[in-house]
């Protein structure tokens, strides 16, 4: 089988900043792809490049075989992208938007109405409304139609839901899913790590260099130590606590839990006597399985930032 | 704790037309308290916060924070409180230095005093060699957590935190929380929206809105435990989706 897109060495830099550094992944057709990673780690730059809006200065990428340096005319056929600030016309209705930009690409609202369905139902009742005057979910779900609309064989999202509230977040991913009947491959980027379990692979990205690439459920299992979660009455004084303890390899605050690995790899009775000695009440202590997220934070510890300003 | 309230709403109400964006609201917020201000996009939430800021009057009822009504006082209000929100907070042209003077001045420091706040806060976060740095080549950790400490510059009562943390790096994003527990340990007061459901539990309370209205208020643990759930996260659905009903084709 064909790989839907193939990247090899790709750099970007602007002035002395390199954005990206070496980039080499490949996704399969029909996969959900995500690239996780925070602001400022380089996920739009490489999405531009991807929707061939942007030249790398280094590296090669190729898209269900063309080469997206010579064959971005071509390219630009079967990619539809969503950008990460809302970029559809405010001052057109909700149908002039899809209308247009079905014909940009020569095709009719019609033809490909059974691609958008799923989504552009929620909004349709609102079609005479202006797209400047919808709220952030409608927008969202209007922007993936205008980007669907022409069938793309590439679907490539900027961050469609962050600002998004969790509930809507998790509709927004059910959607995604429903479209993998249709056969079209999906790269999404996101900078909240509990919806990486969610895509097929996904690429861990930080200052502008991929730290890992796999299933999210493989990445998890790449988890170095034994992990604990350790809860007590006072979090900030038990993370402070931790802190000063000399076996603590790491502490970070997960919800109402502190995540905790040891340089032995597990705790002996001294934490028990530094907890009591700090006056801290724990309430449990259990061994927990690690998440995306203890991974993320793990892989960043021993890629420390490599430029500072 | 209880005897200090900093924030105290009474049947507040805010109309846009027909339209009931915040439908009488009841509830107190304490010194020092950390308050989690939840709710699902569109339910009223950024309504409230413009009130409660002094940037908008409400329709009926009425918030008293740190002792000024929104509907008589709001000037007040926004010389006594501390804002700061994920889109803007910090120019981007000026640097490091002169942000925190423009805002020292705005909020009416002294010279003397905002020059040895901007000491303090340069030494606390280890900030003296990106003094005189434009803030646009700051990085977006840095900025956040150097708007934080501008927002609290003045010592206010109270600050509202809109989104802090939204795209920020994971280690950062919890440098920003402990930041959030030392200066509520200070007696300051933390408003604050958030979308990750983990920092949710970070909270002391937490509040969560739906369709203008506060449906559930309480600990993290015990909302927990009144919704039979495991997480935030499960009682923010619970609570946004009633009927269970998630996306279906």
């Amino acid at each position: 089988m064909q790989n839907a897109i193939e990247s090899k060495g790709i750099t970007k830099k602007f002035g002395n900043n390199t954005v990206l550094n070496d980039i080499t992944f490949s996704v399969d057709e029909s996969e959900i792809f995500g690239f996780i990673g925070p602001d400022g780690a380089g996920k739009t730059t490489l999405f531009r490049i991807i929707t061939t809006l942007l030249l790398p200065d280094e590296g090669n990428m190729t898209i269900f075989g063309t080469d997206n340096r010579t064959g971005f005319r071509d390219l630009r056929k079967h990619i539809g992208y969503m950008p990460g600030r809302f970029s559809l016309y405010q001052d057109l209705t909700v149908e002039e938007n899809l209308e247009f930009y079905a014909t940009v690409f020569g095709t009719t609202i019609r033809e490909n109405y059974d691609l958008i369905f799923d989504i552009y139902s929620h909004i349709e009742p609102f079609r005479k409304r202006l797209a400047g005057q919808l709220s952030g979910g409608m927008k969202q779900k209007l922007a993936l139609s205008c980007a669907l609309i022409h069938k793309p064989k590439l679907l490539v999202l900027d961050e469609p839901t962050t600002g998004v509230d969790a509930v809507s977040r998790s509709e927004f991913w059910d959607m995604l899913k429903n479209l993998r009947k249709h056969d079209i491959t999906i790269l999404v980027s996101t900078p909240y790590m509990d919806e990486a379990m969610r895509c097929d692979r996904i690429a861990l990205i930080q200052n502008g260099s991929l730290l890992s690439v796999d299933k999210p459920k493989k990445i998890k299992e790449g988890f170095g130590k034994r992990l604990y979660r350790i809860t007590a009455n006072d979090k900030y004084r038990l993370l402070i606590s931790l802190r000063n303890y000399e076996l603590t390899a790491s502490a970070f605050p997960f919800g109402d839990s502190v995540h905790v690995t040891f340089r032995d790899d597990v705790y002996n009775q001294s934490l028990i006597d530094h907890f009591r000695s700090d006056g801290i009440e724990i309430v449990k202590i259990e061994e927990t399985e690690a998440g995306i997220e203890d991974r993320f934070l793990e892989l960043m510890e021993k890629k420390p930032e490599p430029q500072q300003i | 704790m209880k005897d200090s309230v900093v924030i105290s709403v009474r049947n507040l109400v805010k109309k846009f037309g027909n339209f009931t964006a915040v439908d009488n609201l009841n509830f107190e917020v304490y010194k020092g308290e950390i308050f989690g201000f939840l709710g699902a996009n569109g339910a009223g939430k950024t309504t409230a916060i413009r009130i409660f800021s002094g940037l908008s009057v409400p329709t009926s009822g009425d918030a008293v924070v740190s002792g000024f009504s929104a509907r008589q006082e709001p000037e007040k209000i926004k010389q006594v409180i501390g804002y700061m929100c994920q889109k803007f907070s910090l120019y981007e042209d000026l640097t490091v230095r002169e942000n925190i003077t423009l805002y020292g001045g705005i909020y009416r420091m002294s010279r003397q005093l905002i020059r040895e706040r901007t000491a303090e806060l340069l030494g606390k976060l280890n900030f003296e060699k990106y003094a005189d740095a434009l803030i646009s080549s700051l990085p977006l950790g840095l900025k956040q957590k150097l708007a934080f400490s501008v927002a609290v510059l003045h010592d206010p009562g109270i600050v509202f935190l809109d989104e802090p943390t939204g795209g920020v790096d994971p280690v950062t994003r919890r440098q920003f929380w402990e930041m959030i527990y030392e200066t509520a340990s200070r007696g300051i007061t933390v408003f604050v929206t958030t979308h990750y459901m983990d920092e949710a539990e970070y909270c002391d309370r937490i509040s969560i809105m739906n369709e203008g209205k506060i449906v559930a208020l309480d600990t993290p643990s015990e909302l927990r435990k009144q919704y039979n759930a495991s997480s935030v996260e499960e009682v923010f659905v619970k609570i946004a989706r009633p009927d269970g009903r998630l996306y279906t084709a």
